[in-house]
């Protein structure tokens, strides 16, 4: 782990695009909302590559170490993960709401009986 | 764990896909562990490859499993997605390596934190010292988010019963494989134990109300999926999970008013106790009680009202 140089942010990179192909390309509203976790599990990973410390270890006080990862970023995705999945559930309503109301969850099938209404 | 997002993407069986889902979040959780992230990879493994894998399960049980295929043009997204892409690694060159300990990002308030709060709060876990005093505001924040977000959810999908209309029968006790219910007879005690130790353990080791409140929720799904929602309905009454849910809340934000009216600021834990130190521990502890029934009271709340609405359809 000595020379991840921008790897990381690279990576992070990808499954961000992977997660926003899901969103934009697939017409089933579950696909949506599992493209939308793929991401927001990408935004996790930038936050935590963001905190770490070569050398460090995790912030928790202990003797004899001298260099720890940054708690800030920690702080924020550990709500954010708990928070994200309260949002997920809410999304999650709506498409069981839709699903009730339309007989469908396919976007392109909403879109014309919308338009045909 | 590229290649499972990939996968998880490609299929069209949306059951596999939720599937490949909890195997990708257990091996962000991993990802996390490398990266010293230790509070994190406890809540990701806890979230991501237990309530949510169960969360989407409802919602395809109520909305079908299996996609459509495309009938538009694949192309384009696929276009979009490559250019945002390049744009953005192209954007990567101009920050710096990852790791490095002179980082700006590592130069505004995290020294502090990490030289202070071994003496201002007392405890060695940092992340539970931020989290809970230090930018205790966020948090309230965050717990008035997720109650928010269940409340939400009772208004969608459980709030609309329809008077007169016969009490939604719930599917009975699924017939659920002996060997599931007596190791699961087994597991839910020890969950449970495992909660209660992460919840009153955070401040040391690892672990947290938001960790602590997940995995106390999960214990109750597990008993769920197996025994049937009657049966955990008549341990855990919805009409108790309501009450829990804002109490948390309430006590978050008491445990502050509490610090107000001893004469410190708004969330300031300092004058609770006989010494600062002391105060902060006493703060600490009922603020991450109040995010711990918050937080577990609404997953478990969640999972109740997915799994009524899908057995009355």
């Amino acid at each position: 782990m000595s020379s991840l140089g921008l790897y990381n942010y690279w990576i992070v990179i990808a499954l961000m695009m992977v997660g926003l192909y899901a969103v934009i390309a697939r017409g089933h509203l579950v696909k949506k909302l599992i493209g939308l976790t793929l991401f927001q599990t990408a935004v996790f990973f930038l936050y935590i590559s963001m905190g770490f410390v070569h050398g460090g270890a995790a912030p928790i006080l202990s003797e004899g170490v001298a260099v720890y990862s940054n708690p800030l970023p920690h702080v924020l995705i550990l709500t954010a993960i708990v928070v994200g999945v309260a949002t997920t559930a809410l999304g999650l309503a709506l498409v069981v709401r839709i699903r009730e109301a339309y007989g469908s969850v396919d976007e392109d099938e909403l879109e014309r009986m919308d338009s045909d209404a | 764990m590229l290649v499972t997002a990939l996968f998880v993407v490609r299929t069209r069986d949306l059951l596999a896909a939720t599937m490949l889902l909890g195997a990708y979040s257990l091996l962000s959780a991993g990802m996390f562990m490398v990266l010293d992230a230790v509070d994190v990879a406890f809540t990701e493994a806890a979230v991501g490859a237990g309530v949510s894998t169960i969360l989407m399960l409802y919602a395809l049980v109520a909305s079908g499993r299996f996609e459509r295929t495309p009938t538009r043009p694949q192309w384009l997204p696929l276009l979009v997605v490559l250019a945002t892409g390049a744009a953005l690694v192209w954007g990567t060159f101009d920050l710096p390596p990852v790791g490095a300990p002179g980082n700006p990002v590592h130069q505004h308030v995290a020294p502090r934190y990490l030289q202070q709060s071994g003496a201002e709060i007392g405890i060695p876990n940092v992340v539970t010292s931020v989290l809970a005093s230090y930018r205790g505001y966020d948090t309230l924040g965050e717990t008035a988010v997720v109650f928010t977000a269940g409340l939400g959810v009772w208004l969608l999908i459980g709030g609309l019963q329809r008077r007169g209309a016969a009490a939604p029968v719930l599917a009975s006790a699924p017939h659920a494989n002996l060997i599931l219910r007596v190791v699961s007879k087994f597991l839910i005690p020890v969950i449970l134990l495992f909660g209660l130790y992460v919840q009153f353990h955070g401040e040391l080791g690892p672990g947290g109300g938001f960790q602590a409140g997940v995995i106390l929720a999960s214990a109750l799904i597990v008993h769920l999926q197996v025994f049937g929602a009657d049966q955990t309905r008549q341990i855990v009454p919805e009409s108790l999970l309501r009450v829990l849910a804002p109490l948390g809340v309430l006590l978050y934000g008491g445990t502050g008013v509490a610090g107000l009216l001893l004469g410190g600021n708004y969330l300031d834990y300092h004058p609770l106790g006989r010494t600062p130190v002391g105060g902060q521990h006493l703060g600490i502890l009922l603020v991450e009680l109040g995010v711990a029934l918050t937080v577990s009271s609404t997953m478990l709340l969640l999972c109740y009202l997915f799994a009524a609405r899908v057995a009355r359809r």
